[in-house]
């Protein structure tokens, strides 16, 4: 079997935990002096390539496992995250912030990506939590003609460069066996990814990150989607407090509702 | 931010559950995923009064009464006994039902007054029949005045997250709860002084704030349910006070009911203020012995907008010191907090919550370092060298940095969860001690010799001590050494005390560093303060309370 030589796209997107808030000219969301991360889709994609080198389970073993991120020069601090929980080396294209690449866009340089690291598996976030496209993965596989396995749970290696995964379906999982080359998108369940532990992220401080641009893999950021307006969800009304029971037959009765 | 309540794993994968929401695909799968994801997250909020009711498997059975607890203390024949006069008089002053829980002339009354009779660790249970919540200062000054006249005893009762018995009446004492007076009466964006009524709760309060860009300086695990009143009257530190300083500091001035009603009225809004004695210091702390504060004005920091937390394992109590010392002095302005944990705390943390350890391998003593600044790239270079330096020193075996705003709170849930992974293995004797720093840890090791040579400590059954850890505020040299038992022993409290005071009062630390002193330490006050000391606060307590009515057998 051939050893893998796998390519992982990470995005740097607002941090989870942080609520997003739309901007004044309501064209999108605030990001300046917001807290960024790492997609958390991403992370599990990292996660599972780190695990099937440590845990052997690829017959033909990993030989280069490669994070991939397009975005502003912050995008290089999810690649020294991804790095230190223990991917070889990345590789950063530069665009400018606020010039967010479709996912059309994304699946083309990828495609580039691939042929150029001669990569065999690409371990895909289903979706990034910014835009919740779920497009990138399935565009890739049309692109350039692999297989592909979305929302995997589980991902098993076989012989003669099969690989088995386990996806989740509305009532149910399924599972679906391809071979290499492949696409995998990952979700919730495939793994629990690790704390990046402070000799690695020391360690990957010194690995090897290469700086591109869109030029250097022949793609242009063009736009085929228009944003016209970004909104908020209308505001919940809030509730009521009554002191007491005669409180509360009072206001119901005040609402009509007895 | 919301707290840090979850712990790790479960609220990594809750995390994904939410993110999953908008997923085009499948929405029952997500719901039922979410369900079921969420659940487990739920008991492990950090409020304790949620916590509590969501886990009734923590206490057993029903508390014993304080005065069973405590045969030596007989209740005061100069008090009155509750009349249907006297409630009475309260429902025409309070009007409204719910503002008089009263099991005086009602007898279906007890479940109702129950939870205000009780401590939330379920140690203290007094026997009350009324309990009171006042609307307003007047109120409240007319309650106290009536009670003065009467001879009816109170006790005043916040949030009841105390660990001491100090907000539980011990017997028929009246409880007069601040839950009422809960406002936020004003704020000043420029100074950052906020004034609020005593019976806001903390989390409120720190919400209230972060919408306006401030800090409240005071943050600890009961914030979801503690108010800010009761925080003032037991001066809680908590997890902020490295940075901010203590109560005693912060608060600008209080207004605050005396025992014949009077109404001291000291709402200062100014840091400065050197006008005769700072009398609102002695409401501080004073476990409501000497008055019921009802307003506080208090002075906000600035919230910072960059955090970073860092969680790492060192091998023995020297390296931790030297990485404080460090922390101290490489991080210096942004260090926020400090925090020592013993692996024995964490593997009970572990035992409760299943969740993974953030780091690899084991080690005698974590710590968990926060910073806090203005500048986000600036505060992580400055820590990225600290970690790098302390690696390469070899002070710190292994450790991890925060990632995202999720791992931050998860990191955190490894140190403020002990208390409540305590609570669900069974009862704990729990001491709140300072000591030097260069023998903080050595109290917990001399315990627990003391406790296995006993024959008490071991990992089966027949060991009524599962385990003797301590964890605590490094930064401010307050330990937490805590005793976990199976089940109650008289042999093990015989062990312990006074052991514990009298190595402590050897050593002149203190026997209460955050927590008080309440019912649980009224003995103990003489290992910390001398005679002299004790004579002085009687004679304060006299001049404000001469009929003794605030908060009687507790510790004065």
């Amino acid at each position: 079997m051939s050893a893998l030589r796998i390519l992982v796209p990470v995005k740097r997107v607002i941090d989870y935990a942080v609520k997003p808030r739309v901007n004044k000219a309501q064209t999108g969301v605030e990001t300046a002096g917001v807290k960024h991360s790492m997609n958390p889709f991403d992370e599990l994609s990292v996660e599972e390539s780190v695990r099937i080198r440590e845990k052997k389970r690829a017959p033909g073993g990993v030989e280069d496992i490669c994070v991939f991120s397009a975005g502003p020069p912050k995008a290089q601090d999810v690649l020294r995250t991804a790095m230190a929980m223990g991917a070889d080396r990345a590789i950063h294209v530069d665009v400018k912030e606020g010039e967010d690449l479709e996912p059309l866009t994304v699946a083309k340089l990828l495609k580039a990506a691939a042929e150029q690291q001669k990569s065999n598996l690409v371990i895909l976030g289903k979706q990034s939590i910014d835009d919740d496209a779920n497009q990138t993965g399935q565009m890739l596989a049309g692109l350039l003609g692999w297989p592909q396995a979305t929302q995997a749970s589980n991902v098993e290696f076989g012989e003669g460069d099969t690989v088995s995964v386990t996806r989740e379906v509305d009532g149910g999982v399924e599972t679906v066996r391809a071979k290499l080359p492949l696409i995998i998108t990952t979700d919730l369940r495939l793994n629990e990814p690790r704390y990046a532990s402070l000799p690695n992220i020391m360690k990957a401080k010194k690995k090897p990150l290469e700086k591109k641009t869109l030029a250097d893999f022949g793609i242009s950021a063009e736009k085929r989607l228009k944003v016209l307006k970004v909104t908020e969800p209308p505001a919940r009304q809030g509730g009521g407090k009554v002191e007491d029971v005669d409180g509360l037959i009072s206001k119901l009765k005040e609402l009509g509702a007895i | 931010m919301s707290g840090r309540p979850q712990l790790a794993p479960v609220l990594r994968r809750l995390r994904l559950a939410r993110t999953a929401r908008a997923t085009p695909t499948s929405l029952s799968r997500q719901a039922a995923l979410q369900q079921s994801l969420a659940r487990p997250a739920r008991c492990f909020s950090n409020s304790r009064s949620q916590c509590f009711q969501k886990t009734p498997a923590v206490a057993a059975g029903q508390a014993k009464f304080t005065s069973e607890t405590y045969p030596d203390i007989k209740r005061d024949a100069r008090f009155a006994q509750l009349t249907e006069d006297h409630v009475a008089y309260f429902r025409g002053l309070l009007g409204s039902e719910s503002a008089v829980l009263d099991g005086v002339t009602n007898s279906n009354a007890a479940d109702d007054i129950e939870p205000f009779n009780t401590d939330w660790m379920r140690k203290y249970r007094g026997h009350c029949q009324l309990v009171l919540k006042p609307g307003s200062t007047d109120e409240v000054s007319k309650i106290l005045k009536y009670c003065n006249d009467n001879m009816l005893a109170v006790v005043p009762q916040g949030g009841n997250t105390g660990l001491v018995g100090g907000s539980v009446p011990v017997f028929d004492e009246i409880v007069i709860n601040m839950s009422r007076m809960n406002q936020i009466l004003e704020f000043d964006e420029v100074s950052g002084t906020l004034v609020a009524e005593a019976g806001c709760i903390l989390e409120v309060a720190d919400q209230f704030l972060a919408s306006k860009g401030y800090i409240f300086p005071l943050d600890l695990g009961a914030k979801g349910s503690c108010h800010i009143g009761g925080n003032v009257s037991t001066n809680a530190g908590g997890l902020r006070l490295l940075r901010y300083g203590s109560l005693h500091g912060t608060v600008l001035g209080i207004e605050a009911v005396l025992a014949d009603g009077t109404v001291v009225d000291d709402l200062c809004k100014l840091r400065k203020n050197n006008t005769g004695y700072d009398l609102k210091q002695l409401f501080i702390g004073a476990e409501g012995t000497i008055g019921i504060i009802t307003k506080v004005s208090i002075q906000c920091p600035q919230r910072s907008p960059a955090q970073n937390v860092a969680f790492f394992g060192l091998e023995s109590f020297d390296q931790v010191q030297l990485a404080f010392r460090e922390a101290k002095g490489q991080l210096s302005e942004i260090l926020s907090a400090f925090e020592l944990m013993d692996e024995g705390s964490q593997a009970l943390v572990r035992q409760v919550t299943g969740n993974k350890s953030p780091l690899e391998g084991q080690y005698p003593f974590y710590c968990l370092i926060e910073t806090s600044g203005s500048n986000a790239d600036h505060d992580s270079e400055k820590l990225g060298a600290f970690l790098e330096d302390v690696m390469e020193k070899g002070i710190v075996v292994d450790g991890t940095l925060a990632q995202d705003e999720t791992q931050i709170k998860s990191l955190w849930a490894w140190r403020e969860g002990i208390t409540e992974a305590l609570s669900h293995l069974g009862g704990t004797y729990k001491y709140d001690v300072s000591i030097p720093l260069k023998e903080l840890y050595q109290l917990v090791e001399d315990t627990r010799a003391r406790v296995d040579a006993a024959g008490l400590l071991g990992d089966t059954d027949d060991f009524p001590v599962r385990a003797v850890v301590g964890y605590g505020h490094m930064g401010d040299a307050n330990l937490h050494l805590n005793v976990s038992t199976r089940r109650m022993d008289p042999r093990v409290e015989k062990v312990l005390e006074p052991f514990i005071y009298e190595w402590i009062a050897e050593r002149q630390g203190s026997i209460s560093a955050e927590h008080g002193l309440g019912v649980m330490k009224k003995k103990f006050i003489g290992y910390s303060r001398n005679p002299t000391m004790v004579g002085l606060m009687k004679n304060i307590k006299t001049t404000f309370d001469p009929n003794g009515i605030l908060n009687p057998y507790k510790y004065l």
